[in-house]
């Protein structure tokens, strides 16, 4: 699964793209871990944008809640923002809505983490 | 095959309090607008047809006990739990005086599962044969356990009725008075059993204290196949997604998303949700069950898979 990443000012934007079922969920976990872990070092914070995935099965909710754990455990933040219909509902059936925090847009995501990220995000 | 539900709920059984019950009256009168009924049968019919079933009726509080009849003259049910007083009611009443046949399969022994076994009425009665089985070697144990002092005045041994225990070996397929039963391990505390039964050409699986580990592609696997093409999957539903893989992972239980994704790939006709969280009302379950159909509404690849909520009384026809 693509990961395209951007990072704004001092917070990175992750946008997984397609399906994330049983049969990529580990190969997104891995395109994930190296983000974690720079999280876990400096402290930026991730924004998850959403607007691009169609579709997740537990096998993928399990990976954003590992990531959420592991986020957790080091101090570290990492919220959600544009989720497809689909997807946004899914959360809510999942009780995934009680885990993120989730943004309508990813500029609403940053200025809830970093007034610079935001402004950085505004200047394109 | 006819699957009729004595208890339903996860464990410990649970009963509607006078508030709930003030709650519900008032709200129907508050949906029936002003409305008169003739008759009972015509209140009947606007409760059935135009207020919610978590309004008009309840999901029930007993705990595991879900019968299976084939036809045949025996009985056959799953779990003794607190469900079972009203069975042994049932097959009390059946019976009419002639002594009954019951095989009893157990998922596994925790006391919700066989707390209603003291209070199964057969028991008492002379000539009638019980047969448990079950695939843990604590099987009779357990049973004893819990009658003997001080827990219950009525020793096991005092039970009139010829009792017998059977052991099974999981994973095999047994022949039990005309039904194949096939049990499947499970993860759970201490260890439960799924059963797989089969009879003129239908097939019901009852899978309930029953983890799923989403990482274990070969246990996945394995459940695939335990359900494939059942008419009907009796599944432990008892948790969200959420908390069965954080706060409540490793405590025995599954998810209604997790009941959908393995009912699709196993090409399962009916999903019933079961061993409702005791501390959800009528709503909530409601809730999960029209949350649950939309699920399986979004993730439908070329089959629909048919999802209910178990509840005491239902009755399935498969």
């Amino acid at each position: 699964m693509p990961l395209d990443h951007h990072l704004y000012d001092n917070t990175l934007v992750l946008a997984p793209s397609g399906r994330l079922d049983h049969d990529n969920c580990e190969a997104f976990r891995e395109e994930l871990a190296p983000h974690l872990e720079r999280s876990a070092k400096d402290g930026t914070p991730i924004v998850l944008d959403l607007s691009g995935l169609e579709y997740v099965s537990s096998a993928g909710l399990r990976c954003f809640m590992l990531a959420a754990k592991q986020a957790k455990a080091q101090n570290s933040r990492i919220v959600i923002a544009s989720m497809q219909p689909v997807v946004a509902e899914i959360f809510q059936i999942a009780r995934f809505n009680l885990v993120f925090e989730a943004y309508p847009r990813v500029r609403d995501a940053l200025a809830a983490l970093s007034p610079g990220a935001a402004a950085a995000f505004d200047k394109g | 095959m006819r699957v009729r539900f004595w208890g339903t709920r996860g464990s410990i059984p649970v009963a509607l309090t006078s508030a709930d019950i003030r709650d519900k009256v008032a709200l129907a009168l508050l949906r029936a607008d002003g409305r008169r009924f003739a008759s009972v049968g015509e209140a009947h019919e606007f409760a059935q047809q135009h207020l919610d079933f978590a309004l008009s009726h309840t999901f029930g509080g007993h705990s595991a006990c879900v019968e299976l009849e084939t036809g045949r003259d025996e009985y056959f049910v799953c779990d003794m739990g607190s469900g079972a007083r009203p069975f042994g009611a049932h097959v009390l009443a059946r019976q009419s005086g002639r002594p009954a046949t019951v095989n009893v399969f157990m998922s596994h022994v925790h006391w919700d599962h066989i707390m209603g076994f003291p209070f199964f009425g057969p028991a008492y009665v002379a000539g009638t044969r019980i047969r448990i089985h079950g695939c843990h070697d604590v099987l009779e144990h357990a049973f004893r356990l819990q009658q003997a002092p001080p827990c219950f005045p009525v020793e096991f041994a005092q039970l009139a009725a010829d009792i017998e225990f059977v052991k099974l070996a999981p994973g095999r397929m047994h022949e039990v008075s005309g039904l194949q039963v096939t049990p499947q391990p499970q993860m759970h505390s201490g260890d439960s059993y799924g059963y797989r039964f089969e009879a003129q050409g239908k097939s019901v699986v009852y899978t309930t204290d029953s983890e799923h580990k989403l990482e274990n592609r070969t246990q996945t696997e394995r459940f695939v196949r335990f359900f494939h093409g059942a008419d009907l999957v009796v599944f432990d539903a008892m948790y969200s997604l959420a908390d069965a893989i954080s706060v409540k992972a490793d405590w025995g239980h599954s998810s209604n998303i997790i009941g959908v994704e393995l009912c699709q790939m196993a090409h399962v006709r009916h999903l019933a949700l079961f061993h409702h969280e005791p501390s959800y009302d009528d709503a909530a379950i409601e809730g999960v069950l029209k949350e649950t159909r939309r699920f399986e509404e979004l993730t439908r690849g070329t089959r629909a898979l048919r999802v209910s909520a178990a509840y005491d009384g239902l009755e399935i026809d498969v």
